[in-house]
Parts: structure tokens; sequence; C-alpha cells
């Protein structure tokens, strides 16, 4: 069998700082086949966005150092890649695309030009890109770029593509924005995306129609997909699998429905608390108490313990290991059966 | 509303106090500030006892040595003998007095006054703020060392007046650092509060918000101070300024300039004074900048 | 743009009479006698009231200023007491020196400057970029005059490599001027060999003053390159596969350039203003010399003359840096 898209295996990261060394990713496992898109959930803090960063190889080190694990992009460690070969993956087999549109394209540069730097770049490694002879010239390469370059406006659904190219970033709103750096990530034809938040700085309308658009692509092009978010809503609206983080560690992850419907770690649980419903009354809101653990010094054991109403002494003895709840549908806790059977009392 | 609530980061909980400990780690940290401290040290001790431990101290007093002339460098003159026969070296050492304090009262006057024009243009607003900065800016668009050179030259020699010249082109820069932090300021929360107790506007001003505005003056004025000594230094060198037997760095240059390139020694050690002072106060100054203000830090 | 130009051309007259008035009032309010100065010291008082009579100033001090305002707005900028010039003929001559030299040490400071603050900053916080912050704290504190005086003494008169000082030597003979600048007049006339001689002449004055504006330009281009390599831009650039030599010196260098270009109109103004000490080292026929020799025989309507020349040029200067900022930074270009 072919190795998966993707698979983080035991991922330690830590980060040193003023305070001392953080330790920011502690034992991280996850695996993204192509046509599955994965919600990454969790608190600001809690590493998800590292997550995204370290399998484009971005997170600057020092002050990060990759303690252990393996992140095997199509069975090879990009960890133990000379960071060449990582770069020559980058845009044209791994895209990203961030969080906020206004301060992710370069005020400088026509939209176009940037288009065509990206396709230029990804062409490098794969000529097959731009659809033109292996021995083209400068001109020729740059006028195919500048053709693919509209073709993928004209994909993400903004208008009159061909004149847009040579708008500056300024001339467009915050949603088309989104969508030119989302042309931008999937015009090296990518075939994992990572989506930081992509949605969060945009309005609630134009954040469905970005959230559709990306829908779209994975179905179109059969690519893997990590939606890095805080937002419960956009996981269910979007992903067709979701794995929760808390303080550095994935606390439980299973596809879509199963985890929504029935959450099995007590931090999941907590946030679908969280979310107000129809049903909910007035003022009564439903936070979690007490902070993200400070992760210079993290509390022994299950990280989410000092903050967890089921918490037992032996919770702090050792990290509980991802046991199963059915099928694909992991989470981390060992209380695990006793809280399967408090479900059903 | 489906989102997570956001928690501060770990950093913004860290206390006050806990901030002044990381600016001073930081000045520690770097090597550069501490020598630039270390340096004006030295400076501020020859400014106080520079004339006092000259070893010939008839030489600054303006006594010749006729026939000391222009010996080179040796054990009993380091820097040579200039064209009177005197030690360069006592000359210099005496000189440090006149250049730092010259350079101190141009950025302490100029700080006063720009901080009272700066002040009331940003606390009284509108047209008295709009009348000030149009002559701030006016003053800055003038020749800074022609104004000095010609307002000196008016008062005619002697250090107060070169002072007071130099200080009247000093000024529009700090002007304008008061009267931004001072807008800011205004907007603060304890500015507000202590209207609606009732102070007094000029209490407001001066017990509220210029103490506020004090470190960013502090930097200014310790990146200033280098660059008036060398003002200073420049009128002295045209011939504009403190005249001899007083001496001073830029007048000693200049008078060394007729001699060379025969007797270069007499050049070289007022020169080298100059430039290590100066150094001394960019390297403090860009210290203290780093830690104190957080706008410009990289 | 036109408007944008027309609109700060207007705003140059209030400034124009700002200036005009205070250096005005600081000449004729401050005590000095600069009448029986030009006078000389044996000229009678009756010799000394005709000489003030002549030049009005018996006068009033508002009669005066109209009179000089007046004669302002038909490019009169009165006449010299000492030498009896008119001064505006006096300042076409001289200015053109100053600003050859003052663009060639600009012209330096940008171009080896810009490239400095790139590189030390994408080398930053490694033995070279600590290396260079000090020489530039060091560059910025060095006197000009002295930095002047030593390389006289080290090319002029030791190794005899350069001349001493001046434009050109009187044996030869001057180009037909055309924009004033010798360099450029001598190419011009095709005399490759005058070029070669105006150029020497010009090396180490414009060196001395290129240090200070090329290390706090390199600074201010470090800075504002490590700012924009930290936007959200670059690393999307990054996150995207560009090639990182062509992040820097693309992506990065233009942003970077916009922020450091005020700096350069402030530094251009404040050259103009501060050529005279390196004029005084190195005996170069500028403005600034003019100006020292008027100062102090306290001759008021040269030092006027030259104070209001800077002051627009300083302005002048600026305009263009407020119009070079639009080409580069697309976002500012109509507003």
């Amino acid at each position: 069998m072919a190795p998966p898209l993707l698979s983080i295996r035991d991922l330690h990261l830590t980060m040193t700082s003023f305070e001392g060394e953080a330790h920011v990713l502690n034992g991280i496992d996850l695996t993204v086949r192509r046509g599955e898109i994965w919600g990454l959930v969790g608190e600001s803090g809690c590493g998800k966005s590292l997550t995204g960063l370290s399998i484009s190889r971005l997170v600057p080190a020092p002050p990060a150092a990759y303690k252990r694990g393996e992140i095997a992009f199509e069975g090879r460690d990009l960890l133990r890649l000379p960071m060449r070969e990582v770069q020559a993956l980058r845009g044209k087999r791994i895209g990203m695309i961030f969080q906020d549109p206004t301060t992710n394209l370069n005020p400088a540069y026509r939209i176009g030009e940037q288009l065509v730097d990206v396709a230029l770049a990804a062409a490098k490694h794969d000529p097959s890109i731009l659809d033109c002879e292996a021995g083209a010239g400068r001109r020729t390469r740059r006028r195919a770029a500048h053709r693919l370059a509209a073709e993928m406006l004209d994909r993400v659904g903004i208008p009159n593509a061909e004149e847009r190219l040579d708008n500056y970033p300024h001339e467009f709103s915050g949603g088309m924005r989104q969508r030119v750096l989302i042309a931008m990530a999937l015009i090296g034809r990518p075939d994992l995306l990572i989506a930081d938040e992509p949605t969060t700085a945009l309005d609630v309308s134009v954040q469905a129609q970005i959230l559709k658009l990306l829908k779209g692509t994975v179905s179109d092009h059969d690519i893997g997909v990590i939606l890095i978010t805080h937002n419960l809503g956009v996981v269910a609206e979007t992903c067709t699998h979701v794995a929760v983080m808390y303080a550095g560690n994935i606390v439980e992850r299973g596809p879509v429905a199963e985890v929504i419907n029935r959450p099995a770690h007590p931090y999941t649980r907590a946030l679908m608390a969280a979310i107000p419903t129809r049903a909910s009354q007035r003022g009564s809101l439903n936070g979690l108490g007490g902070a993200v653990p400070n992760l210079v010094t993290p509390p022994p054991g299950c990280r989410f313990a000092p903050r967890c109403a089921r918490a037992i002494a032996a919770c702090s003895a050792q990290q509980p290991p991802a046991l199963p709840v059915a099928g694909e549908h992991h989470a981390a806790c060992i209380r695990l059966a006793e809280s399967e059977e408090l479900e059903h009392v | 509303m489906t989102e997570i609530a956001e928690t501060p980061p770990i950093e913004m909980l860290s206390t006050g106090n806990d901030r002044w400990r990381r600016a001073l780690f930081r000045f520690r940290q770097s090597k550069l500030s501490m020598l630039g401290a270390a340096m004006v040290a030295v400076v501020l001790f020859f400014t106080l006892f520079g004339t006092v431990l000259a070893p010939y101290p008839e030489h600054v007093a303006g006594g010749v040595a006729t026939a000391d002339r222009f010996l080179p460098p040796s054990a009993a003159h380091p820097f040579g003998t200039n064209e009177l026969g005197q030690d360069v070296l006592s000359l210099v050492m005496a000189g440090t007095t006149v250049s730092v304090l010259a350079g101190f009262g141009v950025v302490l006057i100029g700080t006063v006054i720009g901080t009272l024009v700066g002040g009331i243009a940003g606390f009284v607003g509108s047209w008295t703020d709009e009348v000030l900065m149009r002559l701030t800016d006016l003053t800055l668009t003038i020749p800074g060392l022609i104004l000095a050179m010609a307002i000196a030259a008016a008062l005619g020699p002697g250090f107060t007046n070169m002072v007071i010249a130099i200080s009247l082109s000093w000024w529009p820069g700090y002007a304008r650092l008061v009267r931004g932090e001072v807008l800011a300021a205004r907007e603060e929360v304890y500015v507000t509060a202590a209207r609606a107790i009732g102070a007094s506007p000029a209490r407001i001003l001066f017990r509220h918000i210029l103490p506020n505005t004090v470190s960013p003056i502090i930097v200014k004025m310790s990146l200033d101070m280098g660059f008036a000594i060398l003002t200073v230094a420049g009128l002295g060198f045209i011939g504009i300024g403190v005249r001899p037997p007083t001496p001073e760095w830029g007048t000693l240059l200049s008078l060394s300039r007729a001699y060379m390139p025969d007797y270069w020694w007499t050049a070289m050690a007022p020169g080298m004074a100059m430039f290590l002072a100066v150094f001394g106060f960019n390297l403090l100054g860009d210290g203290l900048r780093d830690i104190l203000d957080p706008k410009a830090r990289r | 743009m036109l408007y944008f130009i027309l609109r700060r051309c207007v705003m140059l007259i209030p400034v124009l009479i700002g200036l005009t008035l205070v250096m005005f009032a600081i000449a004729r309010l401050l005590p000095g006698d600069p009448v029986g100065l030009a006078a000389g010291p044996n000229a009678t008082q009756e010799e000394i009231a005709a000489l003030a009579r002549e030049f009005g100033l018996d006068k009033p001090i508002w009669v005066q200023y109209a009179n000089y305002v007046g004669g302002l707005l038909q490019g009169d900028l009165g006449t010299s007491l000492l030498t009896r010039r008119p001064v505006a003929a006096d300042i076409a001559a001289f200015l053109p020196a100053t600003l050859e030299l003052v663009i060639a040490a600009m012209t330096i400071a940008v171009v080896v400057g810009i490239p400095l603050g790139l590189v030390t900053a994408v080398w930053r916080n490694r033995w070279p970029d600590y290396v260079s912050q000090v020489l530039a704290i060091g560059a910025i504190s060095m006197p000009r005059f002295f930095l002047g005086l030593l390389l006289q003494l080290c090319f002029a008169m030791w190794l005899m490599w350069l001349p001493l000082g001046g434009r050109l030597p009187i044996i030869v003979f001057p180009p037909p001027t055309v924009t004033g600048f010798l360099t450029i007049d001598t190419l011009i006339a095709g005399d490759l060999e005058a070029f070669w001689t105006a150029l020497r002449h010009l090396a180490m004055p414009a060196i001395a003053m290129s240090l200070s504006p090329l290390a706090t330009i390199m600074r201010m281009m470090r800075a504002s390159t490590i700012e924009v390599m930290n936007q959200d831009y670059v690393m999307t650039a990054r996150a995207l596969g560009l090639p990182r030599g062509k992040i820097i010196l693309k992506y990065v260098a233009r942003n970077a350039v916009s922020a450091t270009l005020t700096v350069i109109g402030l530094y251009f103004g404040w050259l103009l203003g501060g050529t005279v000490l390196v004029e005084t080292v190195f005996d170069w026929p500028g403005l600034g010399l003019y100006a020292t020799k008027a100062i102090i025989s306290q001759d008021m309507m040269p030092v006027i003359g030259v104070a209001l020349v800077i002051g627009l040029l300083f302005v002048v200067a600026n305009l263009i840096i407020d119009l070079a900022y639009g080409v580069i930074n697309p976002k500012v270009r109509y507003s």
C-alpha cells in the first residue's frame, strides 16, 4: 500500500524563550489522506499553527528544536530532508494559506506579478504546470505563467480575472484578497493544502463562500487539507475529520460526525458544552474554568488534568495514550471507559 | 457564536516589575551599551577633573614654553607639544570640560524649550498648537549650523553665547517629540480620571502627562549629546565660539591644521578625543533606546 | 499627481515668508555693528552713516524688510555690504559646487548604504552584522572635519594620490558652464583629462561628507529590512516556495527601501546646511565657505540669502522624496 499523503508521528517541538524551554508540541500523531479535510481545533497557543508551520519547516530554528518524531510526506521524513529539498516541496507539493489576507500579499507589487513568481518557482521543479515545452525561453514561460495566473483567479471566483491581475492588493476587498491567496497557494498544484485560520479575519457571509471554495478544491483535485481554526462551526460545516488540540497534544481525533456527536475527551466535551445552542437559557454560557498551562513547566501526566472535573491521581502519573473510542475515533484519556459508562447512565 | 475563548498569551501575564528586570537584563546583555556607559563615565570624569589632573596645568592656563615647540610624542608628552610648546594631552584633557559642558548645556536648553513648546502645543491644541508647530517646522527648515553660526557671530565670542546660539536651533526636535507624546497621553485613562476629579490643567500637564514622556526624552537627549558635542567642536573649528587660550577641541584641531603634515600629532589627540567622547554617548544612547523605547526596538 | 505637486508648491510660500522673517529678525535685532565692520577700522562717523544710508540701513526695520521682500519678488537677494556684489549672483556662482558635493556624497551613501543594510539584516546577529553595527555607530560619531583632515593627511600629504583641496587647479582651463557641476561639464565638453582631475578633487570631500549619512542609511535600511522580513507576506512567499534570493532582492528590498527614503530626504537637507565644515577643510568654493566669510564679518544679506536657498532646496528635496515614495509604494500614490 502506498504511504499516506501526510503522516506525523510522535512529534515533539520545544521553543527556547526568556522563561526557559517551552515544550510546545508534545507528541503529535496525525495522518492525512487525499480527499480528507482535517480540522485542527484548539485555543490560542495550543500548538495548532506550529503544527501547520512545521509541515512546511517554517518554524525558525533556533529558537525552535525538534526533539523527536517524524513528519512523513508521502513516506519521506521532512525533518531529515535537506532544506533545499523541503524548499522544492513548498508551493509545489505543499500549499499554505494564512489568516490575514490584508497582510499576506506584498503591497508593493501587482497581484499578477506575485502569482507569476509563485508559478515560475513551482515550474522550476515541475515544468508541466505551465503547459509549455521543456526548453521554452524566459519570455514564453512568463507568458504561460501569466495565462495560468488569470485562469487560477477565474477559478477561485474573481470576476474579470485577466484585468484584475494588474491591480495592487489594496484595490481588493478582504474576501477577494483571500481568494487571491488561495489562487496563489493552488497555482503550483499542491497535493497538501494547509490553511491556517483562512476565514477568521473575514465577514461571516464571505467566510461561507471561502469555505465552499476550499471544499470544491478538494473534490476537484483530490488533495488533502489541514484546516486550522478555533471555530467548531467551521469544522462541522467543512471538514471530514477533526483533531482537537490542547497544550501541545492532540487529545481527540476522528471523523467529524463521530467526534462532534459523541465527544469522548473531557476537554472536547467542555468545548462542546461552551457552544450556546438554541436550547440554552439566557445568561447560562458555560465557560471552561482555569487557564492554559504554562508550557515551560507543564503539569505532569495529562496536561488537562488540572482543569478536568473528572481527574484522578493516576491522570498526573503519566501522559495518557490515544485510546480507540470507535473505529478511527481516538481520545487520549485514561478514564475513557468510565466516561462511556457515565454517558449511558 | 461558536468561538473558543481566546486566552491571553503567557507573556502578557507577567508583572510590571518583571519588565524592569528584563530591561536591565537586556542592557547588561548588550556589551556595546556597557562599553558606551563606561566611556561616558570616563568622559564625565575628565569633565570634572580634567583641568586638575592635567600634567602641565600651567599650559592649560595659557602658559607657553617656546623652547619645547613641536616635540613629537614622548614619555613626557604622550601626544607631543604644539606650536607654543604646550603639552597637547593637557590641553585636550582640560578641553573635555568646555566641550561636554557646552554639549550638555545645548541639549538641556533645547529640551526645556522644546518640552515647553511641544507640551503646550499638544495640551492646549487648536490654534496655539497650529502656531507653535508652524514655528517649529519653520525652524527645522533653517539650516541649523548656519543659524547657530550667525547667532554666535552676532552675539560675539564666549562660552555662554555659543551655547545659546546652538540651543536656538536645537529645540524643534524635542517640540515635535513631546507634542506627539502629549497627544497620545492626553487620551489615556489616568488623564481623564485626573480631569474628572477636578485637577487644574497645569497640574494635569506637569504632574500627569509630562512625567510619562520622560523616557523618550531621555533617549533623545542621550542620542543628541554626541551630536551636540560635534556641533560645538564644529563652531570652534570654524573660529566662532570659545577663543584661545581656553582649550576647546574644535579650536585645537583648527589651529593644528596649519602645521600639517610635519606636526601631525597636534591634530590627533583633539580629534580622537572628540571621536571617542561622541562614540561613547552614541553607544549609550543606542542601548538606552533599545530598552526604554519599545517602539524602536527591533 | 500634478495637483499634489501644485499644492505643495503653494504651501512653500508661507514657509519662505517665515524664513525671511526669522532670518531678518536675527540679522537686525541681534547686537553687532556690521556697518562699522564693513566700513573698516579707520572710517569716520560720517563715512559709516553714508554707508548705512546707501544700503538703507538707517531706515526702520519694517521698511528694510519691506524693501527686501520687494526685491525678493524680482529675484534680488540684496547686496553684500562687504563686496558690494549682488547676493543672488554670488549664490548662483557658489551653489553648484555645494550641490555637486552634496549629491556626490548622497550618491555614495545610498549606493553603499542600502545594499549594506540589506546584507547585514539578512546576516543579522552574526559577526559581520555586529562588526558593521559598531562601525556604523563609529562612523556617525566621527567628526566630518577630523575625518577630512585624516584623509588629507593620508592621501594628499603622505601618499600624494589625491589633491589637497579646491575644485580644479588654476592651470586647468575650466569647461564651459552648463550645469555648474564640473564633473558633468567636463564630460559634456568631452575633456576626459579635466573630468578626471575634477573627480579626483571631488573624491575626498565627498567621502568625508558621505560617511555619516551612509551609516545612518545603512542602519535604517537594516532595521526596516528586519521589519519587512517579519511581515506576513514574506512568510507567504517562503511558504509558497519562492527562492530565498528572489524574496530578499525583490519582495523585501523594495518595501524596505520605501521606509528608508524619508531619512534620505531629511539627510539631504541636513547635508546642504552642513557643508560648511567640509568646505572649510578642503577649501571647496561652495555656499558654506561663502556663508562663513559673510558671518564672520557680520555681513547679513548673504547669510539670509544662503539660508533661504538652502531652506528652499530642503523643501524641494523632501517633495521629490514624497513623489518617489508614491512610485515605490502604490498604496499612497493618489492620497
